[in-house]
């Protein structure tokens, strides 16, 4: 659970700085994301990294049905009068609820831009590279997909807020200090992911 | 002012509440519970919250009725016998308390409480508010000692140990079992009660050789048991009445790594 979530957030910073490039003019903005798509899409390198990323994806949720099916078998009866969320944060404990929410977001995500880029049948940009900077501009001209990132992306700030400590926690690192900082790092890492997700999409329908 | 003029001012001064109570009754692991109300008119702020249940029972059996059964021994917070929920909290609304150590005057005149036993696959209720919790026993059977006699105590600057690393392993050290992690925990993990144990005996130098046995053991017989997983919701740390820290689980974690990377 915790090495396929580290993996899972290095790969959030640099699928972010890729895609930092949409917010370029829009003519630079265009050739450029393409070119870059067209790089990662033939690269091997990213391409054995991408099966890697894959197979975390799937770990990572397979993991946590099983933890949870097993927490419901540990637990006894409900109490009749349960206080017990005074002494945790409410995200800690609905870290299940949030990585739904962030894979159903992903087969949208998927089934949108993913599969279209591979399977699909995309026009060329003037260099001769898939235009799918187009289809990304197209998709966020939609209030109401932008409204669905925005969602999809505060889950995944919460399940980062509890995921990135939670995981280094689960590797073992004990040492009060250091848990100190990591624990810093991890929020100033999940506010920058979920603002700077959600700064792509808003810019682009703004300069719609 | 005189002991006598003390007590009587004493009684003069006493607050007297009426408190209802709901306590969860079960004739033993078998039957379904659930919960009886009963009312008691007189009292005293300054009864411990156990001494308020004798006063329950004390009616009870005066009525001829069964009296409820819980766990308790020292009454002094050091034992870890007592240990139920009050208000839907292990061990009530105080922080860092035993069930013991908790007093009427944190309720209020009228109050309702809630009394239910500490619940866990792992936990079963043996009757009323009394669980059987000696799956914890069995986890420190598994390996939470050290095997090999160790005689006398050793001289001071044979073996030296920081004056830190004692006092963490004292700190880890002060756990007395009461099962209120697992009661709070909502996947029911007993991960802070052995990672205590297991953090206490790897922070000294004695027993260092069986420590990667010791952890691999105590930790796979925490899973057999029933207990579920650690997922560092932190609220164990929040409920325990000894303040046992988290990091302990972390360390745990380490040496379990440890020890499985080394195999």
């Amino acid at each position: 659970m915790a090495l396929t979530g580290l993996f899972l957030c290095f790969f959030l910073i640099i699928h972010l700085l890729g895609n930092f490039q949409l917010l370029l003019p829009p003519e630079e903005a265009q050739l450029q994301y393409n070119l870059y798509s067209d790089f990662l899409s033939n690269n091997l390198v990213v391409k054995i990294i991408s099966y890697v990323l894959y197979a975390s994806i799937l770990v990572h949720t397979l993991d946590a049905i099983y933890l949870s099916i097993k927490a419901k078998k540990a637990k006894g009866s409900s109490y009749v009068k349960d206080k017990r969320n005074r002494a945790s944060k409410w995200y800690s404990r609905q870290m299940m609820l949030l990585g739904t929410i962030v894979f159903a977001f992903l087969v949208i995500h998927f089934k949108d831009f993913w599969f279209p880029y591979k399977f699909g049948d995309l026009s060329s940009d003037i260099n001769g590279n898939k235009d799918l900077y187009t289809l990304v501009i197209v998709s966020f001209q939609k209030l109401w997909y932008v409204i669905l990132y925005a969602v999809a992306i505060l889950a995944l700030g919460f399940h980062l807020l509890h995921g990135f400590f939670s995981a280094i926690r689960s590797i073992g690192l004990y040492n009060p200090t250091y848990n100190r900082i990591v624990k810093s790092v991890g929020v100033v890492f999940a506010v920058a992911i979920t603002l700077g997700y959600f700064v792509i999409p808003l810019y682009i329908y703004l300069n719609a | 002012m005189n002991s006598f003029s003390l007590l009587s001012e004493a009684i003069n001064n006493r607050i007297v509440m009426k408190i209802h109570l709901k306590i969860w009754r079960q004739k033993n692991q078998n039957t379904k519970g659930q919960l009886e109300t009963y009312t008691l008119d007189d009292v005293d702020a300054e009864m411990s919250f156990l001494e308020m249940l004798d006063m329950l029972n004390l009616k009870l059996a005066k009525q001829g009725e069964r009296p409820v059964e819980f766990d308790h021994d020292c009454r002094e917070g050091i034992c870890g016998q007592c240990g139920v929920m009050i208000n839907g909290i292990a061990h009530g609304p105080l922080k860092n308390t035993t069930t013991c150590q908790l007093h009427m005057r944190s309720f209020k005149d009228g109050d309702t409480i809630f009394v239910e036993p500490f619940k866990a696959k792992a936990f079963p209720v043996i009757r009323d508010l009394k669980v059987n919790r000696s799956a914890l026993d069995e986890i420190i059977a598994a390996g939470g000692y050290i095997s090999v006699s160790t005689g006398q105590a050793p001289e001071a600057n044979s073996i030296l140990v920081s004056h830190e690393e004692a006092e963490s392993a004292f700190d880890s050290a002060a756990c007395i079992g009461c099962g209120a992690c697992v009661a709070t925990c909502k996947n029911a993990s007993a991960a802070l009660f052995t990672s205590s144990k297991i953090s206490q005996l790897a922070k000294l130098p004695q027993g260092k050789k069986e420590s990667n046995k010791r952890t691999v053991d105590m930790v796979n017989r925490m899973e057999d048991l029933g207990f579920g997983h650690c997922t560092n919701t932190e609220a164990c740390q929040v409920e325990c009445p000894q303040d046992i820290s988290v990091l302990n689980i972390a360390q745990m974690n380490y040496e379990y790594n440890k020890a499985k990377l080394v195999k």
